[in-house]
């Protein structure tokens, strides 16, 4: 999946890279490639390009170098009235001065569709996100979520092939923003869309997508399936911002096969994956997955190896427990534990012993 | 409770200390109420005294003239009713009754005390207001008047043939009472005839109404000029990033900082026969040196110099509706596969018409009354009704006339502003 053939691939980006001001590239070097009915999720802190990807995509902004291919046909020269994308933008855009009906009706109309089709489609439309009882409505006379489902209806409306979501969840409370999370997922495979998802919220990137794209300083940090994204992240930086995680900083000291050693700062000596470090003397970062180290000795499998550790804080969530710890230096060692009856529940100042297996424990760039 | 409802009236409801509900509050209210009086009467007077009682004087003035009824000694105040006699044969006597000797004898004796209070100048203006020529005829009859003697008809037609003029004595009639719609008809270009029937004036003295569609024509042309104008460089205000288009609205702003007459003058300099734009076409040779274009003195001067005149108050409500409206919309509908254009009129432009409708009513309204400008570089044909108004406040002095002119133009303003309402409403208008 992760190399979708160039030739068969709906949505290709082929060494695209973007400047607004002639000074600052705010795309670098992006390649991409989507096949048809995919769901792909642009995951990446504010300010790293997404928004302006998706804007050379539909056709807003030209891309300053490279090709944007839809379909096998080059797009840069195509106006965006004529790509056929559907888009939901971030701040819905669901024209004022028409009801819910007409903001539906406007892409059927331009394309000249005649008027008992249009209703027809509008109904379908609308019944689709459930919001068949409020076509006379104007968009100012409903709630937040109710212009979402409008915005995603309107997008649809049209039968596009790929459709473009900038962030569309952002403005929504929590419970919302989780319902329709499901919601636009399950449109999106019933109709066989390809979509281009656009969100800085990991939760969302990881439970929607078929694949994720991780961007950071104009650049895919990785893209990968969400499993794959969590489990075995590429660098430091995905590491860091898919998920919770633990760092322990260090030097390679040894590499052996599939292993490498790693002296902490602070002294100890691990041993670790080598993800992107390749030589003796590099300085590197390990990261380990709050979930994947052992607080119960007698729970440790085979090969595991041992850290002594100081409690901080020890926080009862119910299902689980998180404790903070020091560990080799670093104050900031999470530890996640399900609540079992034989799991040990931990005090301030308590002096333990943790433990992992060496390959959940993965060495990446500094 | 339960006895309340068991009734099935409801209950008074009370407070505590068993006072009904409804009074208590408002006597709680009544002094928040009395303290937010007194807080906005001091404005109240103020729009009181400078504005709703000079309209209100000159609605009345429009349909009151005392100058054949009254005279008021300027020096002492004194108010002395005058032609008392003839209106008490015009009341006795049904309107195209010819002036027998009664009449005569009653007309002298008012004349005699027209020349002694010196007031058939008053009078005579009066009458002079709707029958051209009837001034000089007063003042001299007032002369003689003491030297008339009976039989008085002879003795006034001995003075002016013309004494016996049906007409003058219709004008007359009408004037002997101060309250009249004469002045409205007047400004209509309509007048009584003997029989009081209302009818046109003649056709070379029909001016008014000519200038009220002119005004009315000329403010349209102007309004519609300044949205031509207004509407592209509004839409680069708004779309500009904010430190250019501070700048640019700079140079909007700029003609409010000048005065109205420097703007106006140097239209003038730029566009008279000699002027910068006429020197510069035969300069190119596209014009021969005889035949310049003539583009002041007449309507193309008023026009030029009104449109640049008030095109800020066209921009600046369009400007203010603009720039809140998130260029998310049109590249929403662009996604959606309109083309630019139908993105514009159907997305865009609605979106944009309160604006247009603010700056529309205010360059409107301006133009309507506009004086100066006009005045200046209007020549013959360029003038408003305004300036109409102007000329009998201050030249003719006939201000009930002026009054009813202007009154003509508050009530078709106001028609506008209702029709306005009607078609668009006016909780879409958007001022800033
Ligand atoms: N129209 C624009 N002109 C100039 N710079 C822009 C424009 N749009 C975005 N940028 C800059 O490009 C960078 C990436 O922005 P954006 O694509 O919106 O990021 P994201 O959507 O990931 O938050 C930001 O630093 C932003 O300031
Ligand atoms: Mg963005």
């Amino acid at each position: 999946m992760a190399d979708v053939n160039r030739d068969d691939a709906f949505v290709v980006f082929d060494r695209v890279q973007k400047s607004y001001d002639g000074e600052t590239l705010v795309v670098k070097d992006l390649n991409l490639s989507m096949p048809r009915g995919e769901f792909l999720t642009m995951l990446g802190p504010s300010g790293s390009g997404k928004t302006t990807c998706l804007m050379m995509l539909a056709g807003f902004e030209t891309a300053t170098h490279g090709e944007i291919l839809l379909g096998g046909k080059p797009i840069n020269n195509i106006p965006p009235h004529k790509r056929g994308i559907g888009m939901v933008f971030q701040n819905y855009a669901l024209f004022p001065h028409m009801t819910v009906a007409e903001n539906l009706s406007f892409p059927l109309e331009v394309r000249g569709i005649d008027k008992s089709t249009r209703e027809g489609k509008i109904k379908r439309a609308l019944d689709m996100v459930q919001m068949g009882q409020f076509g006379n409505r104007r968009p100012a006379q409903l709630s937040g979520g109710q212009q979402q489902r409008i915005a995603l209806a309107r997008a649809l409306v049209f039968e596009p092939e790929l459709v473009l979501m900038d962030e569309p969840l952002g403005a929504l409370d929590k419970q919302l923003r989780e319902h329709m999370q499901f919601e636009i997922t399950r449109l999106a495979h019933e109709l066989g869309i390809t979509t281009v998802y656009v969100t800085h919220d990991q939760t969302e990137a990881l439970t929607m997508s078929d694949r994720v794209a991780v961007f950071d300083d104009g650049r895919i940090q990785q893209l990968a399936a969400p499993d794959t994204l969590y489990e075995e992240p590429q660098n430091s930086f995905v590491a860091q911002f898919i998920g919770e995680n633990n760092t322990l900083e260090g030097v390679i000291t040894a590499i052996k096969g599939d292993l490498c050693e790693v002296k902490l700062d602070s002294g100890e000596i691990i041993d670790a994956k080598p993800v992107n470090v390749s030589e003796v003397g590099q300085r590197t970062r390990v990261s380990i997955r709050p979930e994947r180290v052992e607080m119960n000795r007698s729970r440790l499998q085979a090969g595991a190896h041992t850290l002594k550790a100081e409690v901080l804080e020890f926080i009862y969530m119910g299902d689980i427990f998180r404790t903070r710890l020091r560990v080799a230096g670093n104050e900031d060692f999470v530890v996640k534990t399900r609540n079992a009856p034989d799991q040990v529940r931990t005090e301030p100042g308590q002096q333990i012993e943790i433990g992992w297996l060496p390959q959940d424990c993965r060495a990446l760039d500094a | 409770m339960t006895d309340a409802t068991a009734n099935g009236k409801p209950q008074m409801l009370t407070t505590a200390d068993g006072k009904p509900l409804k009074e208590a509050l408002n006597r709680a209210q009544a002094r928040a109420r009395r303290k937010a009086f007194l807080l906005v009467l001091p404005l109240l007077a103020f729009i009181l005294i400078t504005f709703v009682t000079p309209i209100a004087q000159m609605l009345h003035q429009s349909v009151y003239n005392e100058g054949f009824v009254m005279h008021e000694d300027i020096g002492s105040g004194e108010r002395t009713p005058i032609m008392t006699n003839i209106k008490t044969w015009f009341d006795e006597n049904p309107a195209g009754t010819e002036p027998n000797e009664e009449a005569f004898a009653a007309l002298h004796k008012d004349f005699l005390l027209l020349r002694e209070l010196r007031a058939p100048g008053q009078a005579g203006t009066r009458v002079n207001y709707e029958r051209g020529g009837s001034r000089s005829m007063f003042t001299k009859t007032a002369r003689r008047a003491e030297r008339m003697e009976a039989p008085y008809m002879e003795a006034f037609l001995d003075v002016d043939e013309e004494w016996t003029d049906p007409e003058l004595w219709r004008v007359m009639r009408d004037a002997s009472s101060a309250y009249t719609f004469n002045f409205y008809l007047a400004a209509l270009d309509r007048t009584k005839n003997v029989d009081g029937e209302i009818v046109n004036v003649d056709e070379n003295r029909q001016i008014y109404v000519k200038l009220f569609a002119r005004t009315l024509f000329l403010s349209v042309l102007i309004t519609f000029l300044t949205f031509l104008l207004g509407y592209p460089i509004a839409h680069l205000l708004a779309t500009l990033p904010l430190r250019y288009s501070n700048l640019l609205m700079i140079f909007v702003l700029l003609p409010f900082w000048t005065s109205l007459l420097v703007r106006t003058t140097s239209w003038m300099v730029l566009l008279q026969s000699q002027g910068v734009v006429n020197d510069a076409l035969v300069g190119m040779g596209l014009l021969g040196d005889d035949n310049r274009l003539q583009m002041m003195y007449n309507q193309i001067g008023t026009v030029v110099a009104m449109t640049h005149i008030l095109l800020p108050f066209m921009v600046l409500p369009l400007y203010s509706v603009m720039r809140p409206i998130n260029p998310s919309y049109v590249r929403a509908a662009r996604s959606l596969g309109a083309t630019s254009w139908t993105a514009f009129r159907r997305i865009y432009f609605p979106q944009t018409v309160p604006g247009i409708g603010a700056g529309a009513l205010l360059v409107f309204i301006l133009a309507v009354g506009y004086y100066i400008t006009p005045a200046l570089v209007g020549g013959a044909d360029g003038q408003l009704i305004s300036n109409l108004i102007a000329f009998h406040m201050q030249n003719s002095l006939n201000w009930s006339l002026a009054a009813a002119l202007a009154a003509l133009l508050l009530a078709g303003i106001l028609i506008l502003y209702w029709l306005y309402d009607r078609l668009i409403g006016i909780d879409n208008l958007k001022l800033g």
